[in-house]
């Protein structure tokens, strides 16, 4: 079966004063219908610059992306921009970090989700308004037939994502692209936020991009985890495997550094030092300088990403030896691996 | 809603006091004696009491501010010119739509100029047409504005002769012994004063508009706008626009009752007889009624058209509720 969306070596490259930043540099991955691909990795590994690109939401005055971005084996990055409008919130949605500031302040919430509606059906206001009020209930919003009136203002955070959730899915999309849905939110908003576009995933067999630093998320609503780090993939592979045979050391750390809650430990583990400039990576593995594992070779060659050996779907770009990562696999399993069985 | 605008006509009240005080007061500050104007140069001193005491100048200035406000609360009337006893209210009332006529008529001028040169500008940063465009607005900025309106009537009114270089027609009641008359005259002989001002204007608002717009486009809702599909037209007009002119509004509100009160300059280069010439040739003549009237105006309308910019506000901004 082919994949709804196949990102082939997509690099995205900004020009800046100071040079030009490398903010996606060769990208792939794969998301079937009804999958969730989660992308995981710190502030500014490019996660969501590689969403953006998908949907041709960079400023094309300061940015270029090359490579394949294959939706239904259409490449978007090289359609003509009208039809990249059409593909835009019918087929492809997208909910934002930042409910607070993601919708349009000064129009009610109504008209912004007509007009999501109207922009890709010829159909009357009056139909496209009674589709807003379902899309509203649809994701939990108590009273939609009167609060779809309402401006952004008198929601809270939650209700807006849901709003954004509703806006997002009113067309019903196949690839919906959800970038860090839950980071302005508290724990318990976070929770229902996720249900919410799990049952409508459920409900419709939607794919899901879900772009997130909180592996958390990944562990509940991930089927596949793309691991980036600065501005590559460095370990790929279906959340079982990432979760239970973690393969790259930036991963490990990624996982030391979650609170458990049922495993005695005194502090949370941190990975050192911060994640490079992109104008100009580190030589060889750019984890280089931050891995308590380097060797002389990371130092001058770039690891490419590899199969695992025994592992079917797994990849990872890393030179240690087997020998060691069994180890450390071993004991991160006494420890943050344990809870996740929990 | 009903509380928010009570408290602002109060409010308002309190500032119209003070600025008609401060008036009264500055202008018995300046060592003349308008009896002496208003009786002439040559009048004998006996005239000269005798014309203090019938415009009410040996009273104590707080009696004559009594007497000033007493005439306007009730019956209305901002008294009688001491130059020549003629009503004061005529002479606003005459001087008002000229004034009026530049200002509105300029200022829609300056709209139809700033926006879309804003939007381009901010669109294209560092394109030729933004640097002509920033160039224009410096230029605009500082030059002064009676040089721009004295080039312009030059230039096109006398050198090329396009249009007429001083005065003005009436619209609706044209005086009988006047030589013209109607909306084309009218517009005909302001088109130089609305071009000077407006030129002096716009600068400002093209800079706004640009920095408003630029600031605008980087907003979250302006990306969700285009990850929902719409085109570009829709995402300016809809989502940046809406957003961008709203602090436009404000300033546009005040430069309107600000400019009301007179645009001297201006007037006073075109002969127009607005509230600007009036006011200029009161100051010259001692003629407190008069001055007072022009500044009562004046005050009214920076009053008035801030209470309409919040009263819009409110309505095409919905975060804001006047409370």
């Amino acid at each position: 079966m082919t994949a709804l969306l196949d990102v082939r070596d997509l690099r995205t490259h900004f020009k800046t004063d100071d040079g030009v930043v490398k903010a996606v540099d060769g990208v792939d991955f794969q998301v079937e219908s009804g999958q969730t691909v989660g992308i995981v990795g710190e502030s500014g590994c490019g996660k969501s610059v590689t969403c953006l690109s998908i949907m041709g939401l960079n400023d094309t005055r300061n940015s270029t992306s090359t490579g394949e971005v294959l939706f239904d084996d259409e490449n978007l990055l090289n359609i003509p921009q009208s039809r990249l409008r059409k593909l835009r919130g019918s087929e492809i949605a997208m909910i934002f970090q930042d409910p607070m500031t993601s919708l349009n302040p000064v129009h009610s919430i109504g008209r912004q989700l007509v007009e999501t509606v109207l922009l890709h059906h010829d159909i009357s206001k009056k139909e496209a308004r009674a589709r807003a009020v379902e899309a509203l209930k649809e994701v939990g919003i108590p009273r939609a037939e009167t609060r779809i009136t309402d401006y952004p203002h008198q929601f809270s955070g939650g209700m807006r994502q849901r709003v954004m959730i509703a806006m997002a899915m009113i067309n019903e999309p196949r690839l919906l692209i959800a970038d860090e849905p839950t980071t302005a939110l508290d724990v318990t908003t976070q929770a229902q936020i996720l249900a919410v576009m799990q049952k409508l995933q459920a409900d419709r067999g939607m794919a899901i991009v879900m772009i997130t630093h909180d592996l958390g998320v990944v562990a509940e609503t991930a089927d596949d985890v793309v691991v980036m780090y600065a501005a590559k993939v460095v370990e790929h592979g279906s959340v079982d495997t990432i979760f239970k045979n973690p393969q790259h050391p930036y991963t490990w750390g990624l996982l030391g550094s979650l609170p458990r809650l049922h495993t005695d430990v005194e502090r949370l583990t941190q990975i050192p030092g911060q994640p490079p400039s992109l104008l100009n990576p580190p030589q060889g593995c750019r984890f280089n300088p931050r891995c308590p594992y380097v060797m002389d070779v990371c130092k001058q060659r770039e690891p490419e990403l590899m199969p695992v050996t025994g592992e079917a779907d797994h990849e990872q770009a890393c030179f240690l030896d087997d020998e060691v990562k069994a180890r450390e696999v071993a004991r991160l399993k006494e420890t943050v691996l344990a809870e996740a069985s929990h | 809603m009903f509380q928010y605008f009570v408290r602002r006509v109060l409010w308002s009240l309190v500032l119209f006091l003070s600025v008609t005080l401060v008036t009264y007061v500055l202008f018995f500050l300046v060592p003349a004696n308008p009896a002496r104007q208003a009786a002439g140069q040559s009048a004998s001193p006996d005239r000269v009491a005798e014309v203090e005491e019938r415009l009410g100048l040996n009273d104590p200035v707080y009696i004559q501010y009594w007497g000033f406000l007493k005439r306007l609360v009730l019956d209305g009337s901002l008294g009688y010119s001491f130059v020549d006893r003629s009503s004061v209210n005529d002479e606003i009332f005459r001087a008002a739509p000229i004034t009026a006529s530049l200002v509105f008529g300029a200022m829609l001028l300056v709209l139809s100029i700033a926006i879309p040169i804003g939007v381009f500008s901010a669109l294209r940063p560092r394109s030729l047409l933004d640097r002509a465009a920033m160039t224009y607005v410096l230029i605009g900025i500082s030059l002064p504005s009676f040089w721009i309106a004295l080039v312009l009537s030059y230039l096109i009114g006398y050198k090329l002769g396009w249009t007429p270089i001083a005065g003005y027609c009436e619209v609706i009641s044209v005086p009988e012994a006047s030589n013209c008359g109607g909306v084309i005259d009218w517009a005909y002989h302001m088109i130089l004063p609305w071009l000077a001002l407006a030129i002096v204007q716009a600068g400002v608002y093209v800079r706004f508009v640009r920095a408003e717009v630029m600031e605008t486009m980087t907003q979250d809702y302006v990306r969700t706008a285009r990850a929902k599909g719409a085109p570009e037209r829709t995402v300016m007009k809809d989502h940046i626009l809406r957003n961008a002119l709203l602090p436009v509004v404000t300033i546009l509100g005040m430069d309107i009752g600000l400019l009301l009160g007179g645009a001297i300059f201006i007037e006073t280069v075109f002969g127009l007889n607005g509230l600007g010439a009036t006011a200029i040739r009161s100051i010259g003549q001692f003629d407190l009624p008069t001055l007072q009237g022009v500044v009562i105006f004046g005050a009214i309308a920076i009053i008035v058209f801030t209470l309409i910019v919040d009263l819009l506000y409110a309505w095409i901004d919905p975060r804001i509720r006047l409370t």
